[in-house]
Parts: C-alpha cells; sequence; structure tokens
C-alpha cells in the first residue's frame, strides 16, 4: 500500500532516509535565518494567573462512548453523538434532554448544530450525513423527518453548516471533504488532496467566508478554497495523524490535535508553524482542540482521559482538567465563551466554567 | 495487507517509546533489582514506588500527575504488575512491576493463539477460537509457519529457568489482557477505527518572518469579553445558575451592554455579525442614503449561502433592485466589475455576484464603517450602555 512506483534501486528505506536528510537540511537552514518563534514576542505579556475551572454540569444519558459534540448559537443548548447511533440534543444549562434520535448506524462521529437552532446533522460509520429538522412536538417521531445529505464512500468524520442551514460541509475517512446543498442534497463542491482518511474540518471565521481547513491521517493541514476546490495551502509538520483542527477567532490562524502528543499552531498568513504546545510529561495523543473566545487559551482533550490547558502566546500549560474516566473525543467552548464542553468515551459530556 | 493506522506496537508513539527509553536507561533509568516473587526471585524488576518517585524527578511534576502518568503506562501496557497481573494499576509502593516486552512479536495473536492451542491440546475459550480461524484464514500461506515458530517458542520455554516463564507468561497475559480483552472487558486500547498511513512527502517551508504582535494584540483587545479568563457580568451563568447574563444580551434588547457596543468597534465583522449591530449601521447607512449598499450586501449573502433551487430567483430580484439602470436601490460599482457581473447573470450560480458583492463590502468597511464609529449615533449608544453589576457567586 506504502509502496508506489518505486524505481529500480531503490527501497523504502533508502527513499525514508533521503527524505529525512532533506527535512533536516531544510530544518538547518530555516534555523540560519534567525526566526523569533512567538513565545519571545510575547515575553512581555502579562503571566496568566491561576485559572479555577471546574465541572459545572455532568450530562448523563448516553450508554455508550460520545464521540462528538456542537454548541447551538443560543448557548446553551448542544448536540451529541455517540457510538451506540444515539443523538441526544440538550439544553445544557437545565439537563434537560430535548430530542433524541437513535441512528441505523453505529459509530456517529459528526454531529452539527444548524445555525438557526432549527435542525442537527449527523453521520459515522453509515457513509452518510443526515440532516433531522428539530421539531417542537415532543412526540413527532424526528427519525421520519431524516433527510440523508452527503453520500461519501467511507465514513464521515466531521461536519459543520455553512452560514446557514442550506448548506453542510464534511470531511470523511474517504479522503475528501464536500460541499452539499441540504434541499437537495446535491453535491456542489468536492475537495481532494489528502492522502489518507480526513480526520476533522473547520470554517473559517473570515470577511469573505470562502476558506476551511481540513486534517488528516495523512499528517497534514489542508487549507482549502470552497468556491474553487482548489487546496490553497498545506502543513506538514506533525508526527501523526491529525484528529482535528479549529481556527483562532480573527480567522488568521489554526490550531491542530494529534496523535504525536503535540497541538501545533500554524499562521496563515505567514504560512508557517509558529508554536508547539508539547510536555515531556504528556505522551498520549490529542484529540481535540478549540480556542477560548479571546484565543488566548487553548484547550486540547488527549486519549489520557485529561483537557491541557494551554496558554497559547507562551507556549505553556496552565492547567490540567481531571475528570473522565476515558478518553476525551471532543472539546467545544460555547459561542458566547462563557463555558467549556467536553465530551468523552466515558459515555458523559461536562461543562467546565 | 496489514493496516497500521493505530498500531499495536507502541514503537511507531515516539513520547512513549522516548520515555520508556529513557525508564530503561541503566544508569539514569528506574531503579532495577531483583523481586522475591513468593518463592521466586525476579530480575529486572521495580517497585511502583520507584517508577512514581524517578517520573517526579525526570519531568519536575507533583506526585498527583506522576501517578496519572504512571497509571496509564499501565493501562496501556507498557509496564505491567507481576503480582496480581490482571489488575492493571500501578501501586506507589513496593509491588514489582516489568517493562512489557520491546520486541514485537511476528504475527503476535496468532503465535500466542497457536501456542495456547497447542498446549491445552485444542482447548481455546469460544472467543479465541473465533479469532484463531479469522486469523488463519486472513494469514493463510503463512499459518504454517507459525505453528511451526509457536512448536519452536514452546520447546524452548520449556527449557527455560521457571523465573523466566513465569515473567513471560504474566507479560504476555498482561500483553493480551490489554490487546485483545475478552468480549464485555473493558478495553482500554480500544482504538476506534483503523485507518489506513500512508508515507507523508517532504514538505518546504516558508521562512518569512512576520508580527507575532497581532496575536498579543489580539488577545489584549478581547481579554475582557472571555469569560474564562475575566469573568463575566452580572455572572457566569453556569456557576451562578442565574441566566441574567443571557437575558442581558439577547439578540434584540432595549439597552446592549458596553462591551458588546464596543465590540462592534473592534472590526466591521464584529459589527455586522452582532444583528443589533447591524441594524444600528443600517440607521445609520439611511441618514446617509447609503443604506442600498448594506441591502445589497445581505442580498448577495443571501444568494451565497441559500438553496440552490432559489438562486436564479434571487439573483434576478438583486438585478431589479440594485443593478438594473434606474433600479430604486442602485449601487454603485465600478464599471469593470458592474460589467463582469451583469455578463455573469446571464448563467447566474452561486457566487456570481462576489465580486460586486466584495466591492461594496471594502467600500462600507473603508467608508462608512469609520465614520459611523465617530457618528453621535454610535458614541450615544456606547454612553448609556449598560454596565452590569455583579453578583456574587453562590
Amino acid at each position: 500500500m506504502a509502496c508506489q512506483g518505486l524505481q529500480s534501486g531503490e527501497t523504502l528505506a533508502s527513499l525514508k532516509k533521503e527524505s529525512d536528510s532533506l527535512k533536516k537540511k531544510l530544518e538547518e537552514e530555516r534555523g540560519k535565518l534567525n526566526d523569533i518563534e512567538l513565545h519571545q514576542v510575547a515575553e512581555k505579556v502579562e503571566m496568566l494567573g491561576a485559572l479555577s475551572i471546574k465541572t459545572k454540569r455532568l450530562l448523563k444519558g448516553h450508554g455508550n462512548k460520545v464521540l462528538c459534540m456542537d454548541w447551538c448559537k443560543d448557548k446553551r443548548r448542544l448536540v451529541s453523538s455517540s457510538q451506540d447511533g444515539k443523538v441526544i440534543v440538550w439544553d445544557a444549562f437545565t439537563l434537560n434532554k430535548e430530542h433524541g434520535v437513535t441512528l441505523p448506524c453505529t459509530w456517529v462521529m459528526a454531529c452539527a448544530y444548524a445555525p438557526s437552532g432549527c435542525a442537527v446533522a449527523c453521520g459515522g460509520l453509515d457513509n452518510k450525513c443526515s440532516v433531522f429538522p428539530l421539531s417542537l412536538d415532543k412526540n413527532e417521531n424526528l427519525s421520519a423527518k431524516k433527510k440523508a445529505v452527503a453520500m461519501h464512500t467511507n465514513y464521515v468524520s466531521g461536519c459543520t453548516f455553512t452560514n446557514s442551514d442550506m448548506q453542510l460541509l464534511t470531511s470523511s475517512g474517504d479522503g475528501t471533504c464536500a460541499l452539499w446543498d441540504v434541499e437537495s442534497g446535491q453535491l456542489l463542491q468536492s475537495f481532494h488532496g489528502h492522502t489518507a482518511d480526513v480526520l476533522s474540518l473547520d470554517l473559517a471565521p473570515s470577511e469573505t467566508g470562502n476558506t476551511f481547513v481540513s486534517g488528516g491521517s495523512d499528517k497534514k493541514a489542508n487549507v482549502w478554497d470552497m468556491r474553487s476546490g482548489q487546496n490553497i495551502q498545506s502543513f506538514e509538520s506533525h508526527e501523526s495523524d491529525i484528529n482535528c483542527v479549529k481556527y483562532y477567532p480573527s480567522g488568521d490562524a489554526f490550531a491542530s490535535a494529534s496523535d504525536d502528543s503535540t497541538c501545533r499552531f500554524y499562521d496563515l498568513r505567514a504560512d508557517r508553524e509558529v508554536a508547539v504546545y508539547q510536555k515531556d510529561s504528556v505522551i498520549f495523543g490529542a484529540s481535540t482542540v478549540d480556542f477560548s473566545l479571546s484565543g488566548r487559551l487553548l484547550f486540547a482533550g488527549y486519549n489520557d482521559y485529561t483537557i491541557n490547558v494551554w496558554d497559547v502566546l507562551k507556549g505553556t500549560r496552565v492547567s490540567v482538567l481531571f475528570g473522565h474516566e476515558n478518553r476525551v473525543s471532543r472539546v467545544r467552548v460555547s459561542p458566547d465563551g462563557t463555558a467549556l464542553c467536553s465530551a468523552s468515551w466515558d459515555n458523559t459530556l461536562r461543562i467546565w466554567a | 495487507e496489514l493496516r497500521n493506522g493505530k498500531n499495536l506496537y507502541f514503537l511507531l508513539y515516539k513520547p512513549i517509546y522516548l520515555l520508556i527509553v529513557a525508564m530503561q536507561d541503566p544508569d539514569m533509568g528506574v531503579k532495577m533489582r531483583n523481586q522475591r516473587l513468593l518463592i521466586t526471585v525476579i530480575p529486572h524488576a521495580m517497585t511502583g514506588r520507584d517508577i512514581i518517585d524517578w517520573l517526579i524527578q525526570k519531568y519536575n511534576i507533583c506526585e498527583e500527575e506522576a501517578l496519572h502518568v504512571g497509571a496509564m503506562l499501565v493501562r496501556y501496557g507498557y509496564v505491567y504488575p507481576l503480582k496480581e497481573p490482571r489488575s492493571l494499576v500501578l501501586r506507589p509502593d513496593e509491588s514489582p512491576y516489568r517493562f512489557q516486552v520491546s520486541q514485537p512479536p511476528l504475527h503476535p495473536p496468532a503465535i500466542y493463539l497457536a501456542k495456547k492451542n497447542i498446549r491445552k491440546q485444542g482447548e481455546l475459550m469460544e472467543y479465541e477460537k473465533e479469532r484463531y480461524s479469522v486469523l488463519h484464514k486472513r494469514i493463510n500461506h503463512t499459518w504454517d509457519f507459525v505453528v511451526m515458530q509457536a512448536r519452536e517458542q514452546l520447546r524452548a520455554s520449556k527449557q527455560r529457568r521457571k523465573a523466566d516463564r513465569i515473567v513471560l507468561e504474566c507479560q504476555e497475559q498482561a500483553y493480551w489482557l490489554i490487546n485483545r480483552p475478552p468480549p464485555g472487558a473493558h478495553n482500554v486500547l480500544d482504538m476506534g477505527l483503523e485507518r489506513i498511513n500512508n508515507s507523508s512527502r517532504v514538505t518546504l517551508v516558508s521562512d518569512i518572518t512576520f508580527l507575532y504582535f497581532l496575536f498579543v494584540k489580539y488577545s489584549e483587545q478581547y481579554l475582557n469579553h472571555d469569560p474564562i479568563m475575566q469573568g463575566c457580568l452580572p455572572s457566569n451563568p453556569w456557576i451562578s445558575d442565574d441566566t441574567a447574563h443571557w437575558t442581558m444580551n439577547a439578540e434584540v434588547v432595549p439597552s446592549p451592554t458596553r462591551l458588546r457596543v464596543e465590540r462592534w468597534s473592534f472590526s466591521f465583522m464584529e459589527l455586522l455579525n452582532d444583528s443589533m449591530g447591524r441594524r444600528e449601521f443600517m440607521t445609520y447607512l439611511e441618514k446617509e442614503f447609503s443604506a442600498e449598499n448594506l441591502c445589497f450586501w445581505q442580498a448577495c449573502e443571501d444568494v451565497r449561502h441559500g438553496e440552490n433551487s432559489r438562486i436564479i430567483e434571487k439573483v434576478e430580484d438583486i438585478y431589479k433592485n440594485f443593478l438594473a439602470p434606474g433600479a430604486a436601490r442602485w449601487v454603485n460599482i465600478d464599471s469593470k466589475t458592474m460589467d463582469k457581473t451583469l455578463h455573469g447573470i446571464r448563467h447566474p450560480h452561486r457566487f456570481v455576484m462576489d465580486d460586486a458583492q466584495m466591492h461594496i463590502y471594502f467600500l462600507m468597511k473603508k467608508d462608512s464603517y469609520p465614520r459611523y464609529l465617530k457618528s453621535d449615533l454610535y458614541k450615544n449608544m456606547l454612553a448609556k450602555a449598560v454596565v452590569p453589576q455583579e453578583t456574587k457567586k453562590r
């Protein structure tokens, strides 16, 4: 699988050796140019005081691993999806479960709330992403109103609505991302370039709103133009799968979480990585990241059941959040920045503030 | 074809590999000693307490964190207990532990099962029999080789000293307990779905030096708006159970908060993203007789993000209202963009209005928006904006 098109006389080992020595040379050249690191410029910035972040809500109700969640624009509702096919809409403030759907597939790895708050999208091992309108009538069978919008040839790993309820962006294990018209299910644009599963995507909060970033098992983070389908920027500095990508609030940068146990920060204008968030004692893969409202803090969920809170500017860790009893699969800051929600393989979600 | 996206061999997880190597260093690693286990003496073992102390010293962390890291090492099988091998916990006391074997054996599940099969003369457990036959099918052509290897290993193990055998069996048992737990048991290594990992190509990194201070500036500007960092007024609903903060910042309120109105001045995008800010801006533009710009921009947004089926109808409306000669709300676009747009709307598509929309957007951003911020309309809004009183936490 991995050895395509070898020339005679070349072996995988010799190619790897050559690529490693090239990488080394590039690093040397970079070093010569005396680059300043982000944390050096941030030296004058005030140190962060001790943060007191505690679990304020514990959402119990899923019978299996919670794989994904997304906040509603109303800042208190959220949708979550789990391995056993259940999708639940909660009022996280009151812990009230407002809607529940059971999908016929397992591993619902992606779910998203529509901007209007009137629908949710979810998908996973069924290779599809379906949209459900949220009815005010509790007795109504939501499953009956399900509409399959996205169709991939492998599992759906991530989904998000664009600026309206009418368009859906998806990422898939088939190595592509795609943009869909919700009403007709028509494929509007597909994005090719990853050489392995695409595991995550995020829409840019930019003025012109035309780009998004994706991360995959090929260790790459790619930035795409939604209009043309073109891959306009690519970043490859992680040493293993990129599980999650998330834009910095201004849209000029993004962060990534990887199986190599680091999170990284990339500046789009300079087209390079500008910070690595790592610690010797953090040895397990990072699965998810999100920024606090100001972009000063980076929350990252790991496979060792913890959430590390990083100072984005200084590159240091400011806090560790213990509490989950299994992997943290997703962290998301609420739309007004008042809380962090974490989803875990321990079947629960936690709200931290 | 072997899928190795989530591989059992920890050697591929570099940070963990480095840790294990450091722990095993003869000079600087964890203290190794002979551990007495019942009547046998096991060499090259370490106590739970020694592991914790080593982690604390090596990483300069506190006991709580060292306990956590140590617990993970045992749970994931890099270190296994000699006493009670089925209980995968790290006890910070004299309990003995050992490192898992570092050489990944050939087709480990197959050999393990083949050995057990041979030893127990076909008495595998049901789920093990299933797996045995699945593996047999998968590695059909090398099966004879695996069975031969299993026989060899069993013969060699009979000749090993008893201590080694106990250790090896503990190791293997722990290894497979973690990597192939019986159905129903909690699988800590549950890797989720396997993915195909392809080798990466070398990427060139550009070496432009740039201004990081923009990030510093951004975080300073938004610091007071970040509730997790600075709190929020009157209180954070999640902490106080009081929803006043949300009520005061609802979409439509008679008087918005000061922080909210302040935020409109951070960027044009912030103003437009807030429905109330957008309405205020519209009021201002009406006074300036340029409200058609914002209306045009909104209509274009609607085309871009709306249903496919309504694109043609919406584009026609835009032409009638904003672009046609003598249109009621004619927008002032430069002739080049206008020509291009008029040509494009003969065959309307989702992005046909993009150029015109961008032109008007930047016109508003560079001209109307800065003047709005200096206007009495905005200044009065800011002056009478509410600053909520802080309520004490419960």
